[in-house]
């Protein structure tokens, strides 16, 4: 399945206003008081799967995104899914990527593009949550890409794979004995003032400071409580 | 003459400091990570899938001499997570840029040693900060030595995963004809990576890999703060 | 060479201590940096496998102020970091001298080794090897290059020499046979001025090094 959807967010008479919001299956936008939601209409993203999402965020403006649960990753029948979520923020402007995590499903073959074009001044907060499998089951194959450029120099290029085909990704290099891992993206001016450092947040989680007003929170948990704990733990440290 | 210069390049005991780094493993002896070969050999298939192909995309990219420095300068910073990494790679790259300077001198490494700050007798207080990421070194000292950018992920390549395997035979006291049949089997796939990287070397740089690792992120961090390290990294 | 590394003489005089584990290097690069404190701008930097306690050590003593000691780890093999591959601390060194400028003497103290382990020409200009009594009166009759070929050799705890057995005139007679005239010192470094001849063989050094017209031997 193929889908194009977009959300494009800008600042007029004094608040934030939605100029757009296209939803196309499978994935479904429903914007409300508490930020625009991710509804999952269908399982997740299925093998042969084909989506983009577009999120632009205009000065001034604040932009939340959220899910309603977690969305599984789960293999289907036309080979790889992709998921390419294409970001614009302009300076001044905010945007909350706070989704529930993804579930590596057995089987699943799964490719996550994430590129931001952040300007200076914005901010962003951005998190990204993988469960290795569902109770007792070994993963799939997920590769997360994230792409960050700030003010127009790479911030951050990060792809973490995991599952068959993902070498050592088990191993103690990489995620270990993880069942959950994830990450906390932080861009903000007021880390230019005040550079985040780094924090230990538990045996296999802490606080990265990137080169530039930014910092990454990594962690590699037991399960996704606890990871969602740490990443939780990141986000005041870092964004209040 | 190419492939003896590799030979030099990638040699243990090429004068870089080289010797001093254990590439996360001593935080991963430490933390009971690797303890054993088995466990040696996890590491070393991801450190060479992640920290290692990343290392062999920029080393390959610098090698073609067609990419402003800084632009990978700054590619390199984008793929490294870790400040205590960051540090440790910059440290890593003045010396190797040293070396292969005294090696093979020549525009190359002069135009790398002037577009990151070099070390002129001037420049007190960034001395500690400047120069280049390990990488761009070893590709720019590559391209300097009449290499190939394969050549130059190769060396990459081999650099990130023996140097770790040979922390692990002084700080585990493994057998080192176990460890380094280990390094034989794992031969192809260091081979594959390196030409993975290496095909990539000319094009744009934001389409270099970029593999993340976690937990070399977090043990370089603990690392840094450890009592009584033998190690550099 | 690279441009980068001043000439020599326009920079300060560097000193490798070497010398088995736990014959007293630390306790001699502590006093004498207690003693020539007043008189020379000194940095240091240490192979030791270095814990706060140990910068805690030293600057509870008031010997160094803690940005004047450099820690450089050697992967185990604290030989290869100061004779194969000098890289890391020759930058340790280099930085110190920049940061510190203008310093007159470098100390830097190796780990732990064995006799054989000697300073590369390429990271100091003057070596001390530092013995001590308790390894035996024989070990000057060893030899080994670290002890035929340092510019000065120091005799550690001889006030333990009657307690361990040790005859000094043997260990004098056997060095003088391995070393000829080259400078040979008998300390006890637990007794408050034990370094004092140590000190003046490196003040005499310093002022050769930085004499113009000195020539380097
Ligand atoms: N009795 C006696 N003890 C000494 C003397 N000099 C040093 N010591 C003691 O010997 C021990 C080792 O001295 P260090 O200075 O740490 O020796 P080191 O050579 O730096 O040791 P490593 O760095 O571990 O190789 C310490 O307990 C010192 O107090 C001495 O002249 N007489
Ligand atoms: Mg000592």
């Amino acid at each position: 399945m193929r889908s194009r959807s977009r959300i494009a967010a800008s600042w007029s008479n004094g608040r934030t206003r939605l100029d757009c919001i296209r939803s196309c299956a499978p994935i479904h936008l429903r914007d409300t008081p508490d930020g625009v939601y991710l509804v999952g209409g269908a399982a997740g993203p299925l093998g042969g799967d084909d989506l983009l999402l577009e999120i632009e965020v205009e000065s001034g403006a604040t932009l939340v995104v959220r899910s309603a649960a977690a969305s599984l990753a789960l293999p289907g029948t036309g080979g790889a899914s992709t998921v390419v979520i294409n970001t614009r923020v302009a300076a001044g402007a905010c945007l909350y990527w706070l989704p529930e995590p993804l579930i590596a499903c057995l089987g699943c073959n799964h490719r996550i593009l994430i590129r931001a074009v952040v300007e200076a001044g914005a901010t962003v907060v951005w998190r990204d949550e993988l469960i290795l499998g569902r109770r007792g089951e070994m993963p799939g194959g997920v590769s997360n890409r994230i792409d960050v450029t700030l003010a127009g120099r790479p911030l951050i290029r990060n792809e973490l794979r995991v599952g068959p085909g993902a070498p050592g990704w088990d191993g103690p290099a990489v995620a270990g004995k993880a069942a959950a891992i994830g990450s906390l993206i932080v861009i903000s001016p007021e880390l230019a003032h005040e550079p985040a450092p780094p924090v230990r947040l538990g045996p296999t989680a802490g606080i990265l400071p990137l080169q530039g007003p930014a910092a990454l929170a990594t962690a590699a948990a037991a399960d996704g409580r606890e990871l969602r704990a740490v990443l939780e733990t990141a986000q005041h440290l870092l964004a209040g | 003459m190419g492939s003896m210069n590799l030979l030099l390049l990638a040699d243990g005991r090429f004068p870089a400091g080289g010797h001093a780094h254990s590439g996360g493993m001593e935080t991963a002896v430490a933390t009971g990570g690797v303890s054993d070969l088995a466990s040696l050999h996890a590491f070393l298939i991801g450190r060479l899938a992640t920290a290692g192909l990343a290392a062999a995309g920029l080393a390959a990219a610098a090698c073609t001499t067609k990419h402003p420095w800084d632009a990978l300068d700054a590619e390199s910073d984008a793929r490294i997570p870790s400040p205590a990494l960051r540090e440790v790679s910059r440290r890593q790259g003045r010396l190797l840029l040293r070396a292969a300077r005294a090696l093979w001198p020549g525009s190359v490494l002069d135009d790398l040693g002037a577009a990151c700050g070099g070390t002129p007798a001037g420049a007190r207080p960034s001395v500690h900060l400047v120069g280049p990421h390990h990488p761009v070194a070893m590709g720019a000292a590559a391209a300097a030595a009449g290499l190939e950018p394969l050549d130059a992920a190769r060396a990459a390549v081999f650099n990130a995963v023996t140097g770790p395997a040979s922390a692990a035979v002084r700080l585990l006291g493994l057998d080192p004809l176990a460890v380094h049949r280990l390094l034989a089997e794992m031969a192809p796939d260091m081979d594959d990576s390196a030409h993975c990287a290496a095909a990539g070397s000319g094009g744009p740089l934001d389409a270099l890999p970029c593999p993340g690792s976690i937990l070399l992120d977090l043990y370089a961090q603990r690392h840094a703060l450890a009592e009584g390290r033998l190690f550099a990294s | 060479m690279p441009p980068e590394t001043p000439p020599d003489r326009l920079r300060p005089l560097r000193v490798g201590v070497g010398g088995p584990v736990g014959s007293g290097k630390t306790a001699l690069v502590a006093a004498l940096c207690r003693m020539l404190a007043e008189r020379l701008h000194i940095g240091v930097v240490t192979n030791d496998i270095y814990t706060t306690e140990d910068a805690d050590f030293l600057r509870s003593q008031g010997v160094l102020d803690d940005n004047r000691i450099r820690a450089v780890q050697t992967g185990c093999c604290p030989h290869t970091a100061i004779r194969d591959d000098i890289s890391e601390n020759l930058e340790a060194v280099e930085e110190l001298e920049t940061r510190l400028a203008p310093l007159d003497l470098v100390l830097l103290e190796s780990g732990g080794d064995n006799l054989t382990a000697t300073f590369s020409q390429g990271l100091v200009d003057r070596q001390i090897f530092v013995l001590d009594v308790s390894g035996g009166d024989k070990v000057p009759r060893k030899g080994g290059p670290s002890v035929t070929s340092a510019d000065l050799l120091v005799i550690n705890k001889i006030d333990l020499a009657p307690m361990v057995g040790a005859d000094l005139e043997v260990m004098r007679r056997d060095s003088v046979a391995r070393r000829g005239d080259r400078a040979m010192i008998f300390s006890s470094l637990r007794k408050t001025d034990g370094a004092g001849e140590i000190a003046e063989w490196i003040l005499s050094e310093v002022a050769q090094w930085a004499k113009p017209s000195s020539v380097r031997g």
